[in-house]
């Protein structure tokens, strides 16, 4: 009977744990709320990798949430922008690690966030009854490049400047009221204090205030209709499919795919630390090769060339026609590709997709390589 | 209705009793090398943290550490008047008193904080927020709430420099 003896204290504190959870679940019903996570299934086959890209997205938006405020607590927008950014990047006891961390968890978010996109849009996921999943998405995606944006000006250095001045580029380009909308949001015709503030206004209260209940609904949605098979295991007749359990099964590799995501950001934020460039001065010439980050790159590279090909505002009414029209094209694709079953109209959305994917890689390609 | 075998029953991946023995350890044995792992993540992102946002406290903790401060042309100050100068990181105040002597003194009030003054018609240092008052000479707590004198400094006048240091 030693062995009984030598777990008494064991046993004590389990029966505590046990009346504090009884005590909670008794209010909260965690027992259901287990027990509903237990019966969830989640399709596992040899695509079941895609699923975890919208887990990893939400990871890095919770980094930029907590490296962000953290940044909060130094930068002081408006003329002392710089100074502050200066600051925490050289000054401020590990501000360096926490800034990178920031602006790496940015860039990787939008790359994750774009894996997750065209993961859905092959998974056929957009599909009934999962549409609104897919334009919540859209405009996801839509807030977290506008956050990029308007995240990249905030140290206002040179190269954050000028990228600024050359992104601007692109929403003054549609026809008519695209000067205004411009110099609205720039407060004014050049890029200045006031155009920081209303950047750090847009950035910190406005995007999350817009974003947070787009997210909610977005994963809401995800929970109750559960994952989406892709077209390969819906041809498999119901007794070959297989699945795991959401909990714990699913959700423990879920965690283990933020755990991998923390490690990467990590490295790549402390030896990668991101640099912090002159201070801006209007007066002094762009930078050789300026130009608006990686995932502005299509856009800026479309404006640029259709402006060579047809001079003046005719190319730039091309060009933003051009995004425009597979803008909505990629938000009706629900409707081109309604059927559950493969057909034609599966097969365009999928060259549709394609396209899409490969024109976005090389037209970046294309961009860089003509810096 | 709740108990602990029910509770057991959910939580534990297998839904079976309680593993016996060599799988019990195994199981702890996990379970504390999880948590080692854990706590070397909890404290690989939480001391950059914590030195990110002490920064200030430290920075300001080697500003009081200065143990002297030189006041250039103080020596000209009018007798019957105070001057407020920050030491360290603190206000300060230097008084010149009817003699032409010096006295200097933190000018924290010793009750809860307040910065004190320099009455010169009453020639005492007094304290807005309680009434507390002081002796503008020694700085012992002459009046009102404070349990305890203000922190006295040396000074010394040379070459038109005055010099307050900790004493
Ligand atoms: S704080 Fe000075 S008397 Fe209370």
């Amino acid at each position: 009977m030693d062995a009984s003896l030598s777990q008494e204290p064991n046993r004590g504190r389990r029966t505590l744990a046990a009346a504090i959870y009884g005590w909670v679940d008794e209010r909260l019903d965690l027992t259901g709320l287990i027990a509903h996570a237990r019966e969830k299934a989640v399709p596992e086959h040899r695509h079941s990798f895609w699923y975890y890209w919208g887990g990893i997205s939400l990871f890095f938006f919770v980094v930029q949430v907590l490296s962000g405020i953290l940044l909060l607590v130094y930068y002081r927008p408006g003329p002392e922008a710089y100074e502050s950014v200066r600051q925490i990047t050289y000054d401020i006891q590990f501000g360096w690690l926490i800034r990178s961390a920031h602006s790496w968890s940015a860039n990787l978010m939008v790359l994750a966030v774009f894996v997750h996109m065209f993961s859905v849009f092959f998974m056929r996921a957009y599909r009934k009854p999962r549409e609104f999943g897919w334009w919540t998405g859209l405009i996801l995606l839509g807030l977290t490049l506008v956050f990029g944006f308007s995240g990249y000006l905030l140290p206002m250095d040179d190269l954050a400047y000028f990228a600024t001045k050359v992104g601007l580029e692109i929403p003054a380009a549609i026809p008519l009221v695209g000067t205004l909308v411009t110099e609205i949001v720039r407060g004014g015709p050049e890029i200045t204090d006031v155009t920081i503030q209303r950047f750090f206004a847009l950035h910190v209260v406005i995007l999350p205030f817009l974003y947070l209940p787009f997210l909610a609904i977005h994963v809401w949605l995800v929970q109750k209709h559960g994952n989406a098979l892709p077209p390969s295991e819906e041809a498999k007749p119901e007794p070959e499919r297989r699945s795991i359990r959401f909990f714990p099964d699913f959700f423990a590799k879920d965690m283990g795919m933020w755990l991998l995501s923390l490690n990467i950001l990590a490295i790549l934020a402390s030896l990668f630390p991101w640099q912090l460039g002159p201070q801006a001065d209007e007066l002094a010439a762009a930078p050789q090769g300026i130009h608006p980050e990686w995932y502005f790159m299509s856009q800026f590279q479309i404006l640029k060339v259709f402006g060579r090909w047809f001079p003046g505002a005719v190319g730039e009414f091309l060009g933003i026609g051009l995004f425009t029209a597979g803008l909505i094209i990629w938000a009706v694709i629900p409707f081109i590709d309604s059927r559950s079953a493969s057909g034609s109209r599966a097969r365009t959305a999928f060259y549709i997709g394609l396209a899409a994917l490969l024109g976005l890689i090389a037209i970046t390609i294309w961009g860089y390589w003509e810096l | 209705m709740i108990n602990e075998s029910t509770i057991k029953e959910i939580i534990s991946s297998q839904g079976e009793d309680e593993p016996e023995g060599e799988d019990m350890s195994r199981r702890s044995f996990l379970w504390m090398g999880a948590g080692a792992i854990g706590a070397v993540y909890i404290g690989a992102i939480g001391y950059p943290v914590y030195r990110y946002l002490a920064t200030p406290a430290e920075r300001a903790a080697q500003a009081a550490a200065v143990t002297q401060t030189t006041l250039d042309g103080a020596d000209k100050l009018p007798v019957n008047t105070a001057l407020m100068f920050k030491f360290g990181t603190k206000p300060a105040m230097l008084i010149r008193h009817a003699d032409g002597t010096f006295s200097a003194f933190n000018a924290v009030c010793t009750h809860l904080g307040c910065t004190v003054a320099y009455d010169t018609a009453a020639a005492k240092i007094t304290c807005a927020c309680h009434g507390g008052e002081y002796d503008p000479t020694s700085g012992s707590n002459l009046a009102g709430p404070p349990p305890k004198p203000l922190t006295r400094f040396n000074v010394e006048v040379q070459d038109g420099r005055v010099t307050v240091a900790r004493a």
